[in-house]
């Protein structure tokens, strides 16, 4: 294992790390370093590869490329030390629908060899920070999906592992039950280092200390969301709401401004610098009534626009 | 004991939902009453009780082994399955938590099935706790190959292989038709197969047999059990390393 550099800094490593089906590469030559104590995101559209990284980490998957290490651990050769210091949430709820809740924590307690006071005090704990002690003891199965993703993320918590894997930990909450899965997820920062996998863009924004795009299997950017953000920052970006805009009057607008591309109900314009009056003039002598005019900081949908020139959610 | 929390788990799922435990139960005791009452009728030594209550409870595991093989197919794909494999449990750990909750609704039916017997007139001239013990090895011997049929196939397969083993145990284990009767080749397989000899061992047992008679049939049982509960490790091992 020599080339596991710097054994100390880092929580999550993956070396090229890399996933084939058959004819797809899932993940393709992957590098990560995740530093202990960080929370990091992984951000990308549906089939980028994101969960296929999370089950290799997980030693739920082989990489038939590449390696990881958690904590120093290769996922491959050590596997059982892997497993006793790390905690998933899958994308999938994952709970035992016969048990109550609380049997569903003590069934995980158990699982990793915790005294029955240990057990019983984190569970109690658990279920307090999730909001479920009111219904520590109905059927799992009786909850609402919310509260059964709640349920699932408080089952990844519960061991109290070093190394936290949320693969999309938010999916189905309403917005307030988000919100505070985001404080939740905040109140852990620095205490464990958590690898996170989202399609929000708030979410990562909100949360991660780095995030990183991926999108086919490969990692396209990576930084801090306002180092991703500033790469596009030369870039500024006007959307004109209008109505009757013709196809001619874009392809027009596209001789001036190249980077002009037609959103619902307008068109959306890109360029290092743009001038306000000049669009707005040459749309009106084009017979379009504007509606609304709007100049916009870049977000880290820009971001993943720009890099793959595709929308993040299509 | 890490498994003890999955096994309390599953037992806790299986039982939570009834049906199918007072299915297993149940119908055990309606086979012997039949079979009494046919036997009543036709004045045959095959249909007493004391005949019956090995045929019947051990063809009653075989239901029990397909149970355990399906909900352990089921359960595999499950996301909370593939949670626990993230887990310091091993694949021997899960067997054991998978088969444990059957070899007590085993002990359970063994129980129900000699009060039954009893009450149609079961004569035990042998040793009772013996005849328990045969009952028992059998039962952990096919609740071995539910983990090995469940840790290899879909639900679905497992749902066909079940009822396949279900049929083998009636016919080759000789449950209603002793196996010299049907002669041949199938005599033969039913003897290179574990149903056979314990069902032969328990009513031996029942008529006076001792422990040292008995000895090389249940010889054929553990030695069954061993290699079901090794293949279905190593197979579950092999089947969740994609
Ligand atoms: N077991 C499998 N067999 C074959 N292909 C697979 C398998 N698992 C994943 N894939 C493929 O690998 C690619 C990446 O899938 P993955 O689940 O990692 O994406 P994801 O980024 O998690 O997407 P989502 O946001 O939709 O969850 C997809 O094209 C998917 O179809
Ligand atoms: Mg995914």
């Amino acid at each position: 294992m020599g080339y596991i550099e710097d054994k100390n800094n880092f929580a999550i490593q993956t070396f090229n790390i890399t996933r084939k089906f058959g004819n797809l590469t899932a993940v393709d030559g992957v590098n990560l370093g995740v530093k202990k104590g960080e929370i990091f995101s992984l951000l990308g559209p549906n089939g980028a590869g994101k969960t296929t990284i999370i089950k290799m980490l997980c030693c739920l998957l082989r990489p038939t490329g590449g390696t990881g290490a958690i904590m120093g651990y290769d996922i491959q050769e050590e596997p059982l030390a892997v497993k006793s210091i790390i905690g998933i949430s899958p994308q999938e709820t994952a709970i035992s629908l016969h048990l109550n809740s609380l049997e569903n924590l003590e069934l995980i307690c158990g699982v990793y060899g915790m005294s029955k006071e240990e057990t019983k005090k984190r569970s109690e704990e658990i279920l307090e920070l999730m909001s479920l002690t009111k219904r520590a003891k109905d059927r799992a199965g009786k909850l609402s999906g919310g509260m059964q993703r709640r349920l699932s993320i408080a089952m990844a918590l519960v061991s109290d592992p070093l190394v936290l894997f949320l693969d999309e930990p938010t999916l189905g909450l309403d917005p307030q039950a988000r919100r505070s899965m985001w404080e939740q997820i905040a109140g852990l920062k620095g205490k464990k280092t958590i690898l996170l996998t989202t399609h929000y863009l708030e979410e990562a924004d909100a949360l991660a200390d780095r995030i990183a795009i991926i999108d086919e299997g490969k990692i396209i950017a990576l930084g801090t969301s306002g180092e991703l953000k500033n790469k596009i920052q030369d870039k500024q970006i006007m959307i004109v709401k209008a109505k009757n805009l013709t196809h001619e009057a874009i392809e027009g607008l596209r001789k001036i401004y190249p980077d002009a591309r037609e959103i619902e109900g307008g068109v959306e314009i890109r360029a290092k610098e743009i001038s306000f009056e000049r669009i707005v003039n040459y749309l009106h002598s084009e017979g379009t009534k504007i509606e609304s005019t709007l100049i916009k900081e870049p977000s880290l949908d820009d971001v993943f626009l720009q890099l793959t020139g595709k929308e993040i959610r299509e | 004991m890490r498994f003890a929390a999955l096994a309390s788990r599953n037992l806790k799922e299986t039982v939570r939902e009834p049906l199918s435990v007072v299915f297993e139960i149940g119908l055990p005791l309606i086979f012997m009453l039949m079979f009494w009452a046919l036997g009543k009728n036709l004045g045959e030594d095959m249909f007493t009780a004391t005949m019956q209550l090995p045929a019947v409870v051990i063809f009653g595991f075989s239901f029990l082994m397909s149970i355990s093989a399906i909900t352990l197919a089921r359960d595999r794909q499950s996301a909370l399955f593939l949670r626990l494999l993230t887990t310091p449990l091993k694949s021997g750990d899960f067997i054991a938590a998978y088969s444990l909750p059957y070899v007590l609704i085993a002990i359970f039916q063994i129980a129900v099935c000699f009060a039954m017997a009893a009450l149609l007139g079961l004569e035990i001239i042998g040793n009772i706790g013996i005849v328990f013990l045969i009952f028992i090895l059998m039962a952990v011997c096919l609740i071995g190959l539910g983990m090995f049929i469940g840790s290899i196939f879909t639900e679905n397969q497992a749902n066909i292989a079940g009822s396949a083993v279900i049929v083998f145990v009636a016919i080759l284990g000789g449950c209603w038709m002793p196996l010299k009767f049907v002669g041949g080749v199938f005599e033969s397989i039913g003897y290179a197969l574990p149903f056979a000899h314990a069902i032969d061992a328990a009513r031996n047992v029942l008529n006076g047999s001792t422990l040292g008679d008995v000895s090389i049939d249940l010889l054929w049982v553990i030695g069954y059990t061993a290699v079901f509960f090794i293949l279905g490790a190593v197979c579950l091992g092999w089947k969740t390393k994609e």
